[in-house]
């Protein structure tokens, strides 16, 4: 999920010392919420019962490796941050913490969640979340994010590991349901993001950041977001007749299909003098329908799993 | 001989809040890792106490048939 806390406001004392909540505020609480939301339904919907201290500490740790990755962006991308309205007042720009600090509390967050996951759960979990932190602090945010307009496609891959790990808590291994949970998050992050890049455009051009918009142009960036519509469509209906699906998934998932290709649809015939006047209307309302359509596709595989108990859910 | 304790430093008040918050956190973990050794000591999960007695696994099992 795109953090777009713009200003959050954290405040801090008048000598601009670092306040507890601006560390807080390192680790990106809320795409923290996505990776617990995702990695809490991979643990919840596989197969192997987890004891709930377990579950709960394992999310937490998961959680943790999530703010440590945030915290080694932060420390990295200050520059940018501090040339973007979305991000200036992040705390290492606004001057709140410094980048030393930063790393510091990435790299000792990194460390503990992975030993605490291994502890709590097994070892293939704490390293796949070893993996997951390694793959956004230096394949995506080092490497790609500076260097390719494709970077949130392959980086979209860190954002979508979560629900693979907590599969991995369960049952200490991959399997078809976990990929297929991974590529749904993966296949969405592409139109999540360049459909919140049409309308944020200035500050990608400003930064140098080599995003869809800026290097392609946005008619390219509009077909780009069709084609990854259609081709994230076909997950949804493979995950609702997988063993953790059942009819409430499949339902969610046409119906949800249905009004994110026919947004991907009216986005790709949109000209950009037609989308500037009226100030990207349908690109927000797209944006804003990418995170329900990633939401609700979770929570329909959590209510499957939640009323299997009871004979409802699943096939 | 008394001691006179001064004021707090105007560094210790400054930094209550973040001192407060990172205790709390310190409690928790503590709390945390109590309740998941007692999960794991109730679930019975392989746990090896190093109390001098030889340990089964380490014991050269005799062979088994074979030349």
């Amino acid at each position: 999920m795109t953090d777009t806390s713009a200003f959050d406001g954290t405040a801090h004392d008048a000598a601009g010392e670092a306040r507890f909540g601006d560390y807080v505020q390192l680790l990106k609480p809320r795409v923290m919420s996505l990776v617990v939301f995702t990695a809490a339904v991979g643990l919840l919907v596989a197969p192997v019962p987890v004891h709930p201290l377990v579950a709960f500490a394992s999310i937490l740790f998961i959680a943790l490796g999530g703010g440590a990755s945030g915290a080694l962006n932060m420390w990295y991308d200050a520059d940018i941050d501090a040339v973007m309205r979305r991000t200036q007042r992040r705390p290492v720009p606004a001057g709140r913490v410094g980048p030393q600090d930063a790393l510091a509390l990435g790299l000792a967050l990194s460390g503990i969640s992975v030993v605490m996951l291994g502890l709590a759960a097994n070892w293939f979990a704490a390293a796949f979340l070893a993996f997951t932190i390694f793959f956004y602090a230096v394949v995506y945010t080092i490497w790609l994010k500076r260097s390719t307009p494709q970077n949130i496609v392959i980086g979209g891959a860190a954002g979508a590991f979560p629900p693979m790990i907590g599969w991995a808590v369960a049952t200490g291994g991959i399997s078809a349901e976990s990929v297929l949970m991974f590529l749904l998050t993966f296949m969405w992050t592409p139109p999540h993001f360049w459909a919140l890049a049409l309308f944020m455009n200035d500050d990608y051009s400003r930064a140098g950041v080599p995003m869809l918009t800026v290097t392609h142009g946005r008619p390219a960036t509009r077909r780009h977001i069709l084609g990854y519509t259609l081709a994230l469509a076909p997950v949804g209906p493979a995950l609702a007749v997988s063993q953790i699906g059942g009819p409430i998934m499949l339902a969610t998932t046409l119906v949800l299909n249905a009004a994110f290709v026919a947004g991907a649809l009216r986005i790709r015939a949109r000209s950009d003098a037609t989308a500037a006047a009226d100030h990207y209307a349908v690109e927000k309302r797209f944006f804003k329908l990418s995170l329900a359509y990633l939401f609700l596709h979770f929570a329909a595989l959590l209510a499957e799993a939640a009323l299997r108990p009871w004979g409802m859910g699943g096939w | 001989m008394t001691v006179a304790f001064g004021r707090d430093h105007e560094l210790h008040r400054r930094r209550f809040g973040r001192n407060l918050g990172l205790g709390l956190v310190l409690a928790a973990f503590v709390a945390l890792i109590f309740a998941l050794t007692v999960v794991k000591v109730s679930q019975g999960d392989s746990l090896q106490g190093y109390d001098h007695a030889p340990r089964p696994e380490l014991v050269p099992q005799p062979q088994q048939g074979g030349n």
